[in-house]
């Protein structure tokens, strides 16, 4: 398929004796949002890892926009054009928000060393760009007026937001987000879910996430990936993962229901 | 009105604010007010200043923790001060225009040796976190005093002696200048906000697409380089290179200088080599004096200079329980940040 984004064949990966992914199969077209979930320790923030380069996989072959990415290193495979937040908050808690996004933005500008000590007419040109589109994102995210505090004394909602609109900063095509939903309440993943579907028609994404609020899941995402134990138990469209009955045994264990 | 507009930007304010500290302590000076012993002092803070803004480059803004930058010191020292006084056999009686135009390259070049030394010890320590950076830097700079105690031809043991006085005040200030100036400059700049992102969460930083191994030994690199300026100037002050001058003592005096000012702030750095510098050479000999002159008939014991260790380890104590972030934290004076663009 010509419009594959992303691409993964056969991907295996071990902690010692442990086979936390096994066999891991995805064609991820473009512009779609697709869904993996299951249990916990299931291995689905392993997936995320290994795309990224975090950890080079035991097995397998990823392939970004038919590139392989398999053995890059994680700051190579984001400059290709991937982008991903965290299942636990990473930002840069000391500096400011716009700093945040700033960080981000770093990569797509080329000042060298000498020209930033020298403070020359292209460095001042490129500080003065980043800054704007810095300010730009995070107007999207409606934290323009929040720009110059620190990103950890930001209440929690904001920063869930803020790294989102830091992955976006790397100029992205394809978006990971690592539980965008944990920890809010039905309003907030109500407006999570507008904002995901604002940012993908704006920025042109495709979008892989994980999750466990089902109620998110179901209705945000077009194909979910159920995995248990490193294996990938289910795959199709929401409707028919709710009703199989291998997922319900993952989740709630054997004769759980009925 | 528009030239005092000029002034109302940091970096004007930056250099007028240098300037007028250099012209003060001239002035003192030409009417002797500050001479001597006190002007001495001012110029080891002044290399101090040198000294810890660069760790802080290292410590404060990229997160590792290196206690051996003593060692940069000493490679610059021993490099400029082998030009001056071996190779090209330099003295004070010769006219100034041609001794420090050489003087100038030869603490170049004693920088980028150390630098040199610097981005190779960068590179295989960069897996190393924490403690273990730490372990490894100490242990460097003790190689360093360890190769220079062997090498005959710098004096070994007995020092490099005889190595004319080329520092000067207004050399070392300038120096000192050029090194905040770059720093300030790179690090309010993308390449300094990919400094700091590296602090805060290397993970995270790698995952936004920050070279983080680049920047960590560029960060070595470029600490070490004005360290070894720094040693240059220094042995050329002091007229002597000692291999006890660069041991783990003085590398802990740059530490403490560094997270007495505030990790992360040069101004913080500026302030602590001033205050830390002053309290050792002038106050606490004084001080100590005075005190043994009470103790000594009272309990029949002095009070010596070795002491200063005590008084370091309570100044860190103090600080660690009333003000664990240093004096600036990490906070900037207003001049030390370039203005935004």
């Amino acid at each position: 398929m010509a419009d594959t984004v992303l691409a993964i064949q056969n991907l295996t990966h071990f902690f010692g004796g442990l086979k936390a992914v096994s066999n891991f199969e995805l064609e991820l077209p473009q512009g779609v949002i697709w869904g993996i979930i299951g249990p916990n320790g299931a291995g689905k923030t392993t997936v995320f890892n290994l795309i990224t380069g975090v950890y080079r996989p035991s097995q397998g072959k990823i392939l970004f926009l038919n590139q392989d990415i398999t053995n890059l290193k994680p700051h190579s495979i984001i400059q290709k054009g991937i982008a991903r937040t965290f299942q636990n908050i990473r930002l840069f808690g000391n500096v400011t928000v716009l700093d945040n996004v700033r960080i981000g933005l770093h990569l797509n500008y080329n000042t060298s060393i000498w020209e930033t000590i020298l403070r020359t007419r292209k460095f001042s040109q490129e500080e003065r760009k980043i800054k704007e589109e810095a300010m730009e994102l995070l107007s999207h995210f409606n934290l323009c007026s929040r720009s110059e505090e620190k990103a950890r004394n930001l209440p929690y909602g904001e920063q869930r937001r803020l790294e989102i609109a830091r992955a976006l900063a790397t100029k992205p095509k394809l978006l990971l987000l690592d539980e965008p939903a944990a920890g809010m309440n039905p309003k907030e993943v109500d407006s999570l879910m507008e904002l995901i579907y604002q940012i993908r028609q704006e920025f042109n994404l495709t979008i892989l996430l994980i999750e466990h609020q089902m109620r998110f899941v179901m209705r945000i995402c077009e194909h979910i990936k159920v995995m248990d134990f490193g294996e990938t138990i289910a795959e199709g469209p929401p409707s028919e993962i709710q009703n199989n009955p291998r997922v319900i045994e993952a989740y709630l264990g054997k004769g759980g229901i009925h | 009105m528009k030239f005092l507009n000029f002034f109302k930007k940091s970096t004007p304010q930056f250099f007028m604010y240098c300037l007028a500290f250099y012209l003060v302590i001239l002035l003192l000076n030409q009417f002797d007010i500050i001479s001597g012993y006190p002007l001495l002092i001012i110029e080891i803070s002044l290399i101090y200043v040198i000294l810890a803004t660069s760790l802080n480059l290292i410590n404060g803004f990229t997160g590792q923790f290196s206690i051996g930058h003593m060692g940069f010191a000493a490679v610059g020292a021993y490099v400029s001060g082998t030009l001056t006084t071996l190779i090209w056999k330099l003295s004070v009686d010769q006219p100034i225009y041609q001794t420090v135009p050489l003087f100038v390259v030869a603490l170049l070049l004693g920088g980028i040796a150390a630098a040199l030394v610097g981005f190779l010890i960068g590179l295989p320590t960069l897996r190393l976190r924490g403690d273990y950076l730490a372990i490894v830097t100490l242990g460097f700079g003790e190689i360093i005093r360890t190769i220079i105690n062997n090498i005959d031809y710098v004096g070994g043991p007995r020092g490099l002696l005889g190595i004319p006085q080329l520092s000067n005040f207004t050399l070392i200030t300038i120096f000192t200048v050029l090194t905040l100036y770059v720093l300030r400059s790179l690090i309010f700049s993308s390449h300094g906000r990919a400094f700091i992102s590296v602090r805060e969460d290397e993970v995270a930083s790698e995952l936004v697409g920050v070279n983080t191994t680049r920047y960590k030994v560029m960060a070595f690199t470029i600490g070490a380089f004005f360290a070894g300026i720094a040693g240059g100037l220094l042995c050329h002050l002091i007229q002597i290179a000692h291999p006890t001058q660069f041991g783990f003592l003085p590398s802990f005096m740059v530490l403490v200088i560094v997270y007495l000012g505030g990790m992360g702030s040069l101004t913080g750095s500026v302030i602590a080599a001033f205050l830390l510098t002053i309290l050792e050479k002038y106050l606490l000999p004084m001080g100590l004096q005075a005190l043994s002159s009470w103790t000594l008939p009272a309990f029949g014991f002095q009070v010596g200079v070795e002491w200063r260790m005590v008084i370091y380890a309570l100044l860190l104590i103090i600080m660690m329980l009333f003000r664990p972030e240093g004096i600036m934290g990490m906070k900037e004076a207003k001049f030390m940040m370039p203005e935004e663009h």
